[in-house]
């Protein structure tokens, strides 16, 4: 699926991201730990392409495809993900019209048939329900006003219109209580397919419990430090990162 | 070009003028073309004008009809010259007879529209008038329009401007409205022309107390445009106002240059005028908020702000309080941004296209305008004509044979 291999990336001219080397294979989860600053955040921003970061070596390919060489949309529109961090208020544009150009866009990209609006809205009701998101909150404008927790349940929604292949779910346990986590990471779990893959960037353990991750990463200072089954999520969650950052 | 091609015109056809006008706008004729012949067309160097060359978009030689048109008659709306009431102590009474714009409008206009709303009348639809600019050759109108809604009075106003031929038209337009005591008026102005099109607007708004008034200036496609807005609130407890948006791109450019006078205690007024400018378009507002000696318990609200797409777009903007009363509460606000780079990097990871996004952000910020359109049938077309501009699709009006 995903293939990362020596990647080095700098924001404003300082380089975050030292040498990255990762595989994940179809319907494999990865866990991606560390401390604040490490990167984690600046990895996930790379694969999905932000301008405002620069990639000064390696590769990264996506099912074949030189990742590197496609603009944000593209990355987009062939499967990949990002469930963000902060996502952005929008005020003034609708809900439902944002969603309705991203599914068209991604629709397009798949070969499909475009919706009708009566089909569109459908979809909407039957994915809303999905991760319990109230239908006030789809006829608002794009986040605003939303809770953080309806901020990051609305994340998963979007990832439930668009079926990426790929999903990076950057810190979405954080500003969630212990119900809203509980909604979207059993949302994220119905919603995947056998040969969805997907990186959990996390500093807790919680959420590994619901999504069980294949593999766990552990990233400091800009590279992977070590990788372990799951077993090391627990690890970390017992004695934190001392041990890498003591390296 | 001389500025006075208008005054040898004048002195050829003047005669021919007073034939086919009426005997109210012949009276104030001749004052008008002493002004505009005694100061010529304001520089840049006057304060109010700065932000546009009025010689050089008066200067083509356009040609410029001398009869009157044959204006719709409806229940409120009819020429001038056949009003049903004595006009004379209106016509030409509010309107600053010093600018010079104002001057060759008076001594230019042939005929006038005369809307007139009668005592605690309700026009229960609300006016509209189309202006639709056609024909072969560069042509130059002279809009003049009295507004009187008596008091108790009640009427919407929709005034349109379109371009249904691509030649140069210059429109000089000057409204004066008369708002009575308890009387309510909502005016929207909506120019949706071309690039070859120049529009000088200046509108004075006269409130007496206990009125609501509301002014929409919508640039949605133009050439050059010069909106002024002058109101003076002269009863108590009365309320403004004075919203606008711009929608510029190319090389068009827009200048609306707003002032309220607060003259006595207790009334309120709001602005809010949003710009979109892309390309290369130049924008500018200039509002003026003035509070007379006494005018307590004032309560102002003033906000211009402005979206610039690319670097090349250019927006100047001047926001004025001018205070002469101790017991008020004013205040001004101006921005000028740009499209937010987030919201764009969070809309192209859901796959929509740099190009779509910066569309919906740009009509995103001119919603704010629209949505605060009370009528709903209008509101509904102008998001979905807002929509169209941005697209640029907006070369001809939706549903409209004559264009």
């Amino acid at each position: 699926m995903l293939e990362i291999r020596n990647l080095h990336a700098t924001i404003n001219g300082k380089e975050i991201l030292k040498g990255i080397d990762l595989t994940i294979n179809d319907g494999e989860i990865h866990a991606v730990m560390g401390t604040n600053g490490a990167g984690k955040s600046t990895l996930s921003n790379v694969i999905v392409g932000n301008p405002a970061y620069q990639v000064t070596q390696g590769e990264i390919v996506f099912n074949g495809m030189n990742l590197l060489e496609m603009n944000t949309e593209e990355r987009a529109n062939a499967g990949i993900f990002l469930s963000f961090q902060q996502p952005v208020e929008i005020p003034g544009v609708s809900m439902t019209n944002f969603m309705r150009a991203a599914v068209n866009a991604r629709y397009k990209a798949l070969g499909r048939e475009q919706l009708s609006a009566g089909d569109f809205l459908k979809l909407m009701r039957e994915k809303r329900k999905l991760v319990e998101l109230d239908s006030k909150l789809t006829g608002r404008s794009v986040n605003e006003g939303f809770s953080g927790g309806e901020k990051k349940r609305n994340e998963i929604f979007q990832m439930a219109m668009l079926e990426p292949d790929f999903c990076i779910l950057d810190e979405t346990d954080s500003g969630l209580d212990v119900d809203a986590l509980r909604i979207v990471a059993e949302g994220f779990n119905k919603l995947r397919r056998p040969d969805t893959s997907a990186i959990v960037i996390t500093h807790y353990r919680r959420l590994l419990d619901y999504l069980k991750p294949d593999i766990v990463h552990v990233l400091i200072d800009g590279r992977i430090i070590k990788t372990g089954g799951p077993e090391l999520a627990l690890e970390i969650d017992e004695k934190g990162f001392a041990d890498y950052t003591a390296l | 070009m001389r500025n006075n091609q208008y005054v040898d015109f004048y002195i050829q056809v003047r005669e021919t003028i007073r034939q086919h006008s009426c005997t109210v706008m012949n009276a104030r004729r001749e004052e008008a073309f002493r002004v505009f012949s005694a100061n010529g067309f304001p520089s840049i160097k006057t304060e109010r004008y700065k932000y546009t060359d009025v010689a050089q978009d008066f200067a083509p030689d356009y040609g410029i009809r001398l009869s009157a048109d044959n204006a719709a008659h409806t229940e409120y709306c009819r020429p001038l010259s056949e009003a049903d009431m004595d006009t004379e102590p209106y016509y030409n009474r509010i309107a600053d007879t010093d600018d010079s714009i104002v001057a060759l409008n008076t001594m230019l206009a042939v005929d006038a529209l005369f809307i007139h709303v009668p005592r605690n009348t309700k026009a229960r639809h609300p006016i509209q008038i189309n202006n639709i600019l056609k024909g072969q050759q560069d042509t130059m109108s002279n809009r003049r329009i009295l507004i009187i809604m008596e008091e108790g009075a009640e009427a919407d106003v929709i005034i349109t401007d379109h371009a249904a031929d691509q030649q140069h038209f210059l429109t000089n337009q000057v409204i004066e409205a008369y708002c009575g005591d308890n009387s309510r008026l909502n005016l929207y102005e909506i120019e949706e022309t071309n690039l070859m099109c120049t529009r000088y607007s200046n509108v004075f708004i006269h409130e007496g107390r206990d009125c609501s008034v509301r002014h929409t200036v919508l640039t949605l496609f133009n050439g050059h445009t010069r909106n002024a807005c002058r109101v003076r609130m002269a009863g108590e407890n009365s309320a403004t106002i004075l919203n606008g948006c711009v929608i510029a791109d190319k090389m068009q450019r827009v200048d609306n240059n707003t002032l309220i006078e607060h003259m006595v205690p207790g009334c309120s007024s709001q602005e809010l005028y949003k710009y979109v400018l892309d390309d290369s378009a130049t924008g500018a507002f200039a509002g003026k908020i003035l509070v007379h000696k006494g005018a307590q318990k004032t309560s102002s609200a003033m906000t211009n702000a402005n979206l610039c797409a690319t670097r090349q777009t250019r927006m100047f903007t001047q926001p004025v309080l001018e205070i002469y009363a101790d017991d008020v509460k004013c205040s001004h606000g101006s921005t000028v941004g740009q499209l937010n780079d987030q919201a764009l990097f969070y809309m192209r990871q859901r796959g929509i296209s740099l190009h779509e996004a910066r569309l919906l952000l740009k009509a995103a910020f001119i919603t704010e305008v629209i949505e605060t359109i009370p009528l709903e049938a209008l509101r509904d077309r102008l998001r979905l004509v807002v929509d169209k501009r941005m697209r640029g699709e907006l070369s001809k009006c939706e549903g409209c044979r004559l264009c």
